[in-house]
């Protein structure tokens, strides 16, 4: 598959376009890599708590396949709403457990009590 | 609404880079976690706004989904963090996965479909499956359901996994040519089940985090995949984003384990090591000690470092050590808490546990920041940590975790260990700290070992 083939199609499609897409998501990949370079090693379980609650966008994927859907079927209408609870799961837990674990790091006066 | 959608999705992601950015920092962090949270609820709200059909059914998703996941998040004890967001994890790449399965079934077998939808489509259930399966495999080996020494194949592994990858892309290409019947795509989830499956199971607990981390950035691969083929932008961007930084932090992780993330996913650390060094002529005897020695040694020390690990953490011990270090900072001593960058089962685990217990974050050393310290430190007192501390990792080039940055903790004038018994760690490897002159033991379970000590640090 080359990727003058793909951007053929994607015209034919008549979408955004494929290969805005690809750009942007190679531009994300480069945001990814450069926001996360920075994190010192003692925030990263939060970091990888949030990022977790972050690909809780897959819950959009469900609610536009199921959205638009006219007449599903039995098995299409079990797949699609195990598949948005799923995805809210993994948003509202995943939100909730890093603001929870952060509230411990936040709640306090650390610099009065260190003896530096 | 063909303008409004767009827009409020450019939004969506902004807020989700911005709030990233917070979360780099101790000061920015709990805010930079909400304004993510905003800019899902944007994004969320905004992809309503173009539903048209099945609302009830949409609604009964969104109500199961939070009825579920708001309870986990609340309950979930700090100790058992690491699983959690193994579950949630997994969860995302399950929706990943089905979302995949239905728009096979929705569109007559991708019967139509432009070449990259269905390209980008069938990767996301692949990835998405494994995603799944590997996370609920790993929540089950820290969970403490399923064993947590490595199970595997032995030398088939390999093979068997290559070979499972291999029918998941063939189930793949035969799904992808339009018309196939829905076996193929079922017989593409179930087989990628099973590789998510069999490439968890071999791992062992110490190199957890890392998968967890890998399984995180592999579900972002994937969400951004199914928005490539929805030709969702919000999806793509999020999706791509935690990729990239999932696999960052996945790489950070290994390298401060020294392990490659190939040899930890071909699996099998410490399953077929065998103890070394148990015939090297070294005096092997152990030292013991009791609470009330151990009070007395840090009572009249000047400085004293904390190394803390998972024994900490199953033990539930932050509160007791914090109020042990309470009262030696009392009697003068200088207390310290030196942070192993995989201490625990996740990078900065051992942080948010004795953040819990109100540990000044300013106490909290970082490996690099406290090694030199060591030597001029008179008792070190480790409790529950064991790989991150063991000296073979320096000195002994036939061991497994040679040249894995560690804790000089051997270096500090007088050790004091507690444990639960002479077992060895995760890694299954001896660790010839406990045997050194500088050394002596305090068997028993970390909490009560350390409230016995603080007893007897009162009574002094």
């Amino acid at each position: 598959m080359t990727g003058a083939v793909l951007a053929a199609e994607a015209a034919e499609a008549g979408s955004t376009g494929l290969l805005a897409n690809i750009a942007i998501l190679v531009l994300a990949g480069f945001v990814g890599f450069a926001v996360i370079s920075k994190v010192p090693n003692t925030l990263h379980t939060p970091l990888m708590s949030g990022t977790n609650a972050i690909h809780g966008i897959v819950l959009l994927g469900g609610l536009i396949v199921l959205g638009r859907l006219e007449n599903p079927s039995v098995g299409d209408a079990i797949i699609l709403v195990v598949a948005i609870a799923f995805g809210m799961i993994n948003v509202i837990g995943g939100f909730l457990v890093t603001d929870r674990m952060l509230g411990m790091f936040k709640a306090k006066p650390a610099q009065k009590k260190g003896d530096s | 609404m063909d303008v409004l959608v767009p827009i409020l999705y450019i939004l969506a992601f902004g807020l989700f880079i911005y709030g990233l950015m917070g979360l780099t920092g101790p000061k920015t962090a709990v805010r930079g976690n909400k304004i993510a949270a905003v800019g899902m609820t944007i994004a969320v709200v905004a992809t309503l706004l173009t539903v048209t059909h099945n609302w009830i059914l949409i609604i009964v998703g969104l109500v199961v989904g939070t009825a579920l996941g708001v309870p986990s998040a609340q309950k979930v004890q700090m100790t058992a963090i690491p699983q959690m967001v193994a579950l949630f994890n997994g969860v995302g790449g399950g929706a990943v996965a089905l979302i995949a399965w239905s728009e096979f079934r929705t569109t007559d077998s991708f019967s139509g479909e432009p070449a990259y939808v269905i390209v980008a489509s069938l990767f996301a259930a692949i990835i998405g499956s494994v995603s799944f399966w590997g996370s609920i495999v790993a929540y089950g080996k820290l969970q403490e359901i399923l064993p947590g020494r490595p199970i595997g194949l032995g030398r088939a592994q390999q093979f068997v996994n290559v070979a499972l990858l291999a029918g998941a892309i063939a189930c793949a290409v035969v799904a992808g040519l339009g018309g196939a019947a829905e076996i193929w795509i079922i017989g593409l989830l179930v087989v990628a089940a099973v590789l998510g499956v069999l490439v968890v199971l071999p791992i062992g607990g110490a190199d957890m985090p890392v998968v967890i981390s890998l399984l995180n950035a592999l579900t972002g691969l994937s969400a951004a995949a199914a928005g490539l083929a929805l030709d969702n932008t919000a999806m793509i961007v999020a999706g791509m984003i935690v990729g990239a930084s999932g696999s960052i932090l996945t790489n950070q992780m290994a390298v401060a384990m020294n392990r490659t993330i190939p040899a930890i996913v071909a699996g099998g650390f410490g399953g077929t090591t065998l103890v070394p060094g148990a015939d090297d002529g070294v005096d092997r005897t152990v030292k013991s000690t009791s609470a009330a020695d151990a009070a007395v040694q840090m009572a009249y020390a000047s400085s004293v470092i904390v190394v803390p690990g998972y024994g900490l953490a199953v033990a539930q011990a932050q509160h007791t050590v914090k109020d042990m270090a309470k009262l030696l900072e009392a009697k003068g001593v200088e207390v310290k808490y030196a942070i192993h960058p995989v201490a625990g089962r996740m990078p900065g685990h051992m942080n948010v546990l004795l953040a819990e217990a109100d540990v000044p974050y300013d106490a909290l050393k970082e490996m690099d920041d406290i090694n030199d310290e060591f030597s001029r430190t008179d008792v070190t007192l480790v409790i529950g940590a064991n790989d991150v501390t063991n000296p073979a990792a320096r000195t002994d080039p036939s061991s497994p975790i040679y040249g894995m940055p560690i804790l000089n903790v051997d270096q500090s004038h007088s050790v004091i260990v507690l444990k639960r018994s002479m077992g060895s760690g995760f890694a299954g490897i001896e660790n010839p700290l406990f045997y050194a002159d500088n050394t002596s033991m305090l068997f028993g379970d970390a909490k009560k070992s350390v409230a016995e000590v603080t007893e007897e640090l009162k009574a002094l």
